[in-house]
């Protein structure tokens, strides 16, 4: 058996895992959007059926998104298992193919969950469930970035270069707050709650929504949902109102992230592009947390917000792993001293980058 | 059974019968409920619903009556009657689903007291019981006609129903340790038969207004048939 670093089309099948895992991601989103995480009752089976001949007919409402996220899911692990015995035959780097084990592993716990939040009754793991998904999607994304070309090939990756203006952390930093986001969200969306504040920007017409018992009794009192969703409480409202807080200050950490990635590394660098894209995907990320809110919920919007939470993180930990290979640490006082003054570009960069 | 076991039987019946009240009142809404809203059965996927029904069907949060009488409300004796035993009844109500509609919306049982789930419908519903307290389960109703009996076994209310399948199905049930409970009909009145006389604390709950919250409740002295009327405010 032959091992090399040189996959090509192990490194586009891993590709393919992960939009597939981006695809799954954007499912589970539908199923919660749309409160059918319990339409079938049954796990593995699918009302007594084997999953895979449960009759087209019957794929009505809530079961529509249920059983569909449970196929592709299957797929999803189907692929995985391919990439992990793939990487593990073929690889040459040890780690990546202990890589492919991990993410292996991951699938089958991630199916696991799933199961069990439907046949215990338990919100929690579905919290759980949705957070696994997230870091399952960045290990896949990961295994494509580690099998590209561009990985392999890029000479600046060889040469690496002080990181002057912070980039390292300041990345890292950006990507576990959008990681605690995530988890938020998620828990906001397993609560089963609705819309804990119906407007946006402001709450409940104010700038901090008043939380006595009383307020919150008018709050429910005052709304009409046409689903059977939970009650809200105080507790939920400070949840989307630390969610609204922690969106605006990944907002601002991500848009220094670009800015200083662009003049510190000059525009054609990938970090600076890719930073630049990552911006993009946060501003995008916050008006749909609003049109999450000003359409009650819309089920598309709010999958749609998942996704992007998913691209953002995922984008996030990709520049955390090329600046964690492109640039070394700086030290202190050139760090200072060098925030003062531009770098020029680095010729003969690799920019094109295919993560 | 032996004959003096039946003659004190009698007596005991008898004397509970003398000493039992109805309770009768009226539950009112003060204030203005927000508008309900349409349900759009039309665009779902499953047909079957939009089909069974001529009329557009609103969600039911606050069904109020011209004069202000508030359907869909728990009326129940909520303490007085502590320590005391009261039997199961044999037969239990029957929580139907018509038109992708839970029927009735608002019903009570008896702790232990087995009551029929139906799906009156030409599809498929899962019936999802999602109590705090009690066994939370969740089956597959997927023939017409089918029927499967269910119960709690501790006092609970309300216990939330909900169909996944069709999103915007939901009921709710009251699960208590004696018979003295009722459900206001639709001009807001209610009547609990056969109470024994005493001194109760009687409480009326409506789930959308008191949705996790304890509802209203008065102080009464039943020494036969009483009234007690009870307005439920929006805050």
């Amino acid at each position: 058996m032959t091992r090399t670093k040189e996959n090509r089309w192990l490194g586009r099948y891993a590709l393919l895992t992960a939009a597939a895992t981006l695809a799954l991601i954007c499912l589970g989103g539908l199923v919660t959007s749309h409160g059918a995480g319990m339409a079938v009752p049954d796990w593995p089976n699918t009302f007594g059926y084997n999953l895979f001949f449960f009759p087209i007919s019957k794929w009505v409402g809530g079961i529509f998104y249920e059983h569909t996220h449970r196929l592709v899911a299957s797929g999803v692990g189907l692929l995985t298992a391919v990439l992990a015995v793939w990487l593990w035959c073929k690889e040459s780097r040890r780690w990546l193919r202990w890589l492919g084990v991990l993410a292996f592993f991951a699938v089958a716990l991630q199916g696991v969950l799933g199961g069990l939040r439907v046949v215990l009754f338990k919100d929690e793991i579905g919290i759980f469930h949705a957070a696994l998904a997230q870091l399952f999607f960045v290990l896949t994304c990961s295994i494509a970035l580690f099998t590209s070309r561009w990985w392999s090939d890029a000479p600046s990756l060889k040469s690496a270069r002080p990181d002057d203006g912070g980039l390292r952390p300041l990345f890292l930093f950006a990507t576990l707050l959008i990681f605690a986001q995530l988890i938020l969200g998620a828990t906001m969306r397993h609560q089963h709650a609705g819309l804990s504040i119906p407007d946006f920007p402001a709450a409940y017409g104010r700038l901090w929504p008043a939380l006595d018992a009383e307020s919150v009794a008018r709050y429910n009192q005052d709304r009409v949902e046409v689903n059977a969703i939970n009650p809200i409480t105080a507790f939920q409202i400070v949840l989307q109102m630390t969610h609204r807080i922690m969106a605006l200050a990944i907002l601002l950490l991500v848009a220094r992230a670009a800015w200083l990635a662009n003049w510190r590394l000059g525009p054609h660098h990938p970090l600076a592009k890719v930073s630049g894209a990552w911006l993009g995907l946060i501003v995008g990320q916050v008006f749909l947390g609003a049109a999450t809110i000003w359409t009650r919920k819309s089920a598309d919007i709010a999958t749609a917000h998942v996704a992007f939470g998913a691209l953002s993180l995922m984008t996030g930990a990709m520049l955390v792993i090329i600046a964690f290979r492109c640039l070394m640490p700086a030290p202190r006082r050139e760090a200072v001293r060098a925030k003062l003054t531009p770098l020029a570009p680095e010729p003969g960069i690799a920019s094109d980058v295919h993560v | 059974m032996k004959p003096h076991l039946l003659t004190a039987l009698v007596l005991v019946g008898s004397a509970s019968l003398a000493s039992a009240a109805d309770i009768t009142g009226k539950v009112s809404l003060k204030g203005t409920p927000p508008a309900e809203i349409t349900i759009d059965m039309a665009s779902f996927s499953d047909k079957t619903c939009a089909a069974a029904h001529s009329q557009p069907v609103t969600t039911r949060h606050y069904v109020v009556s011209k004069d202000g009488g508030l359907a869909n409300v728990l009326v129940y004796i909520k303490s007085g009657l502590e320590g005391k035993k009261f039997p199961t009844p044999a037969e239990g109500p029957v929580l139907d689903q018509v038109g992708c509609l839970y029927e009735p919306y608002v019903m009570g049982v008896m702790v232990n007291q087995k009551f029929k789930i139906k799906n009156s419908d030409a599809t498929l519903h899962n019936v999802h019981a999602t109590p705090k307290i009690n066994t939370e389960f969740n089956f597959a109703q997927p023939t017409k006609e089918q029927v499967n009996e269910r119960g709690f076994d501790k006092a609970e209310v309300p216990v939330r129903f909900m169909c996944n399948v069709h999103p915007w199905m939901f009921a709710y049930v009251g699960v208590f340790d004696h018979p003295y409970f009722a459900v206001t009909d639709k001009d807001g009145n209610f009547k609990i038969s056969g109470a024994p006389n005493g001194k109760y604390t009687i409480a009326a709950y409506h789930p959308k207004t008191h949705r996790d919250g304890p509802g209203v409740s008065k102080e009464i002295n039943v020494n036969g048939d009483t009234k007690v009327d009870f307005t439920v405010e929006l805050k």
